[in-house]
């Protein structure tokens, strides 16, 4: 981060290099695999020590882990209904795995994977592709008449179907820039607010006092982006159900 | 013009676009108020909903800071 002149260096904590030395450049590992690796560790490690006791009235420990579950779970069976147990495995794992990957991007010295669009388009992309082969399957061809809304008149369609179909092509496309926008805004905040500081508490006497200013603006802004990882991981499994639950429905 | 200024001057038209998503949000959580004051029991269906819808918005709001810095840094 350079904090000279003018410029501030914002977007140069996204860059990816090798970690962990010569295995990382042997392996190619960058950051983002480091820290891919580490949040599906943390995910399972939690999950597995949380249900160990398999105590029938649950400790502290097993009740967050049960917490976690019964969340998703009734996130999927709300929503798309009675086939949600079908999907909730893929869908508690998108959701753990950005809602951990968000969370852990937020240590300082640390790497937001979910900040970078090839793994959030990869994930969208895997959302999409999912749900269009549900929706093949289980309404064969009949999948394709959801682009006439029903009790359109008919002379209308070749203005309608068009739109249809593209707000559909949108939705990987939305899903993945949404996530992407929001880790990157926060992350880019976090390291202008620091670079304020730097260049204020540069000043001659009252730098250090001034200094403080943009400090408690990061304060402020942490408990924004803590509430604003949980809340993309949320949008997107929620999303990921409303889409599933469309592409079930049958009539 | 100087290639620095246009920049500049392209990312802060671009920002325009979020008094569009203060008023979407504004007008969200408004709603939900009034629904929660009309009826508190209805707290747990809506908020949900309502959270759903904020984040749908703010996406748009994201949309165009997308496009600020990729005027600016790009």
């Amino acid at each position: 981060m350079a904090a000279e002149q003018q410029t501030v260096d914002a977007l140069g904590q996204f860059e990816l290099h090798p970690v962990l030395g010569p295995l990382g450049t042997e392996l190619h590992l960058s950051q983002s695999v480091l820290y891919m690796l580490l949040a599906s560790a943390l995910i399972l490690i939690f999950l597995y020590a949380g249900m160990r006791p398999r105590a029938l009235i649950p400790g502290r420990f097993q009740a967050a882990a049960e917490m976690l579950y019964e969340f998703v779970y009734k996130m999927a069976d709300d929503t798309i209904g009675a086939q949600g147990a079908r999907f909730f495995p893929f869908v508690f794992t998108i959701f753990t795995f950005i809602l951990v990957g968000n969370y852990v991007g937020l240590v300082p010295g640390s790497f937001t994977y979910t900040s970078h669009i090839a793994v959030t388009a990869a994930l969208a992309i895997t959302v999409f592709v999912v749900a269009v082969i549900v929706s093949l399957v289980s309404q064969g061809l009949g999948f394709f008449t959801h682009f006439m809304p029903e009790g359109a008149p008919l002379a209308l369609a070749p203005l309608l179907v068009p739109i249809e179909i593209l707000t559909f092509l949108m939705r990987p496309v939305s899903l993945a820039i949404r996530l992407f926008a929001n880790m990157v805004a926060g992350h880019v905040m976090f390291d202008m607010f620091a670079a304020f500081t730097i260049l204020l508490g540069g000043l001659h006497v009252i730098g250090p006092v001034l200094g403080a200013a943009p400090i408690v603006v990061n304060i402020a802004l942490m408990g924004l982006e803590l509430l604003v990882g949980a809340l993309q991981a949320y949008v997107f499994a929620i999303l990921t159900c409303i889409y599933l639950s469309e592409a079930v429905a049958t009539h | 013009m100087d290639i620095h200024a246009a920049r500049e001057i392209g990312a802060g038209l671009a920002v325009i676009a979020l008094a569009g998503v203060g008023v979407g949000i504004g007008n969200i959580f408004a709603s939900l108020v009034t629904s929660i004051a009309r009826n508190p029991a209805a707290r747990p269906h809506v908020f949900g909903i309502g959270i759903l819808g904020f984040a749908l918005t703010e996406a748009v709001a994201l949309y165009a800071l997308l496009i600020a810095f990729l005027v600016l840094f790009g």
